[in-house]
């Protein structure tokens, strides 16, 4: 099992806490809006990190979810 | 619209002889629907067996809610109009199908989502035919039948999508199992309990069984809805709606979320067939461009039309869409701008995958297709000239 960061779109209001949070992860996009670097599963050595910013968005809108790995 | 009958029994020409029902055996419609290889009709053909089984299951679950099932005859897509068509002539095969669906899940609520103007209508008939069915009013935009969008105005809210954290199968209205199923689809299920899977798949290809609604508009002779097996040439399709009304250059196959190919008539109309253009038959819906018109002045208008349609939930939908549309336009317009092509694919790079709901998914494929196809009209565009004959400006 690994994890993957879920954004729910229709919460993000792009104020952009998370790219401080996870720069490893996310960039902004011009609007403010966080963009995958390379998709959403998350490396185990940034868990501690995504999990923060899980905890900070003020919109609550990232979560963590577990996801099958083969 | 016209409506015309290709072969019998038809969607559209079912002459109503009772309602339709497998009591004894409710649960023979999933045996049914798996032989049968029945996909969602629609836009985005997923296998209606494994819909119904994963609802079904979802009921077993010990503490879980009865399951619910909603035939979605929203019909938002403005070039389709099959879904009316089905709920004018055969509104019968629609209710049949929804309660044979709701019998086999052992659903306890049973919703009808449809536009406005057919509710009182369908809430006679529902009276007289399956008194368990209600009627909830669709409103009028592109969205609206979209699946957790269905739910949420179901629910009481607007008609807007929702985050999919669980699937709609397993959590939809109030956190019951819930179907939610294309008006087409359900008429499928019920002719499909009358005549039995080797009837249905004796239509159709091999791989993709059985007919499709198609909606034909544009460049033909008889715009209009009209059945055919799926496999069938664009060019035969074309003539079940009188034939070309004058010479075509593409085709815009799916709809607005579709994809543009060229007007080539051996092309069979088959997800296999589409899948080189980037194209499914989606919901049927076939719009035919004349070379007399400029396919990227259509392309920026059909653009502008999906930006005007997004929720207003998604920073990336509501930001994005308009720019690409606007890029679109600029390109249509002839702006001598040699980066616009950049432009649109950095946008589209920016949208993809990033709302609640597909809709910037099907837009992109859109806009992909838009400039695939008119490569040589974009090239011409930026040099300052047009192709088509009597181009119009936007
Ligand atoms: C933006 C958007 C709009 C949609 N509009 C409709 C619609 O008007 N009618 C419909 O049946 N499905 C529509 N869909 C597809 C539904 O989400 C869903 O897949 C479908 O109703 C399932 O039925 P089916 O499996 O029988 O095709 C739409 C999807 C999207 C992304
Ligand atoms: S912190 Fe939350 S609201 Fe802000 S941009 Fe990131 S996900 Fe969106
Ligand atoms: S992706 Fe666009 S259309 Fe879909 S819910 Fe978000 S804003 Fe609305």
């Amino acid at each position: 099992m690994s994890e993957r960061l879920h954004i729910d779109w229709t919460a993000c209001r792009g104020r952009g806490l998370c790219g401080e949070l996870l720069p490893e992860m996310l960039d902004l996009d011009e609007w403010g809006y966080p963009r995958p670097k390379q998709g959403l599963s998350v490396p185990r050595a940034l868990s501690g990190p995504a999990r923060q910013a899980v905890g900070l968005c003020p919109r609550q809108a990232l979560r963590l979810q577990t996801e099958a790995t083969s | 619209m016209t409506t015309t009958l290709v072969g019998t029994p038809g969607l559209l020409t079912d002459p109503d002889a009772g309602p339709i029902r497998l009591s004894h055996e409710p649960r023979r419609l999933l045996v049914f629907a798996e032989e049968a290889g029945l996909t969602g009709r629609g836009g985005a053909g997923f296998p209606t067996y494994r819909k119904l089984a994963a609802v079904a299951a979802g009921a077993q679950k010990s503490g879980a809610e009865r399951p619910v099932v909603i035939g979605n005859g929203a019909e938002g897509e403005p070039a389709s109009g099959k879904d009316r068509a089905l709920l004018t002539h055969s509104p019968h095969l629609v209710l049949d199908g929804l309660m044979l669906a709701a019998e086999a899940v052992g659903a306890e609520k049973v919703y009808l989502y449809a536009p406005a103007d057919l509710a009182p209508s369908l809430r006679a008939r529902i009276a007289q035919r399956a008194p368990r069915i209600t009627v909830v009013e669709a409103p009028d935009t592109f969205i609206s039948g979209e699946e957790s969008a269905v739910i949420s105005r179901i629910e009481g809210r607007a008609a807007l999508p929702r985050d999919k954290r669980r699937l709609v199968v397993e959590s939809g209205v109030r956190g019951a199992p819930t179907l939610v199923q294309n008006v087409e689809t359900l008429a499928h299920l019920a002719l499909l309990a009358r005549y039995g899977p080797s009837w249905f798949r004796s239509r159709g290809t091999r791989q993709e069984p059985g007919t499709f609604l198609a909606t034909l508009s544009g460049a033909v002779r008889m715009p209009g809805v009209y059945e055919a097996p799926y496999g069938i040439p664009l060019g035969e399709l074309v003539s079940l709606a009188g034939g070309p009304s004058s010479d075509l250059q593409a085709v815009l196959v799916g709809g607005y979320h579709g994809a543009w190919l060229p007007a080539r008539a051996e092309v069979p109309v088959s997800r296999a067939g589409l899948r080189q253009y980037g194209a499914s038959p989606g919901a049927g819906v076939v719009v035919a461009l004349p070379t007399s018109a400029c396919g990227l002045v259509e392309s920026a208008r059909i653009a502008s039309y999906l930006a005007r349609q997004t929720a207003g939930q998604c920073g990336p939908c509501v930001n994005g869409l308009p720019r690409l549309a606007d890029t679109l336009i600029r390109l249509a317009r002839r702006d001598r701008d040699t980066r616009l092509p950049g432009e649109v694919e950095r946008l589209l790079g920016l949208v993809a995958g990033r709302g609640a709901c597909h809709h910037p998914d099907g837009t992109v494929r859109f806009v992909r297709s838009s400039m695939a196809t008119f490569a040589p009209e974009v090239r011409m565009h930026l040099a300052g000239y047009c192709t088509a004959e009597g181009a119009s400006d936007v």
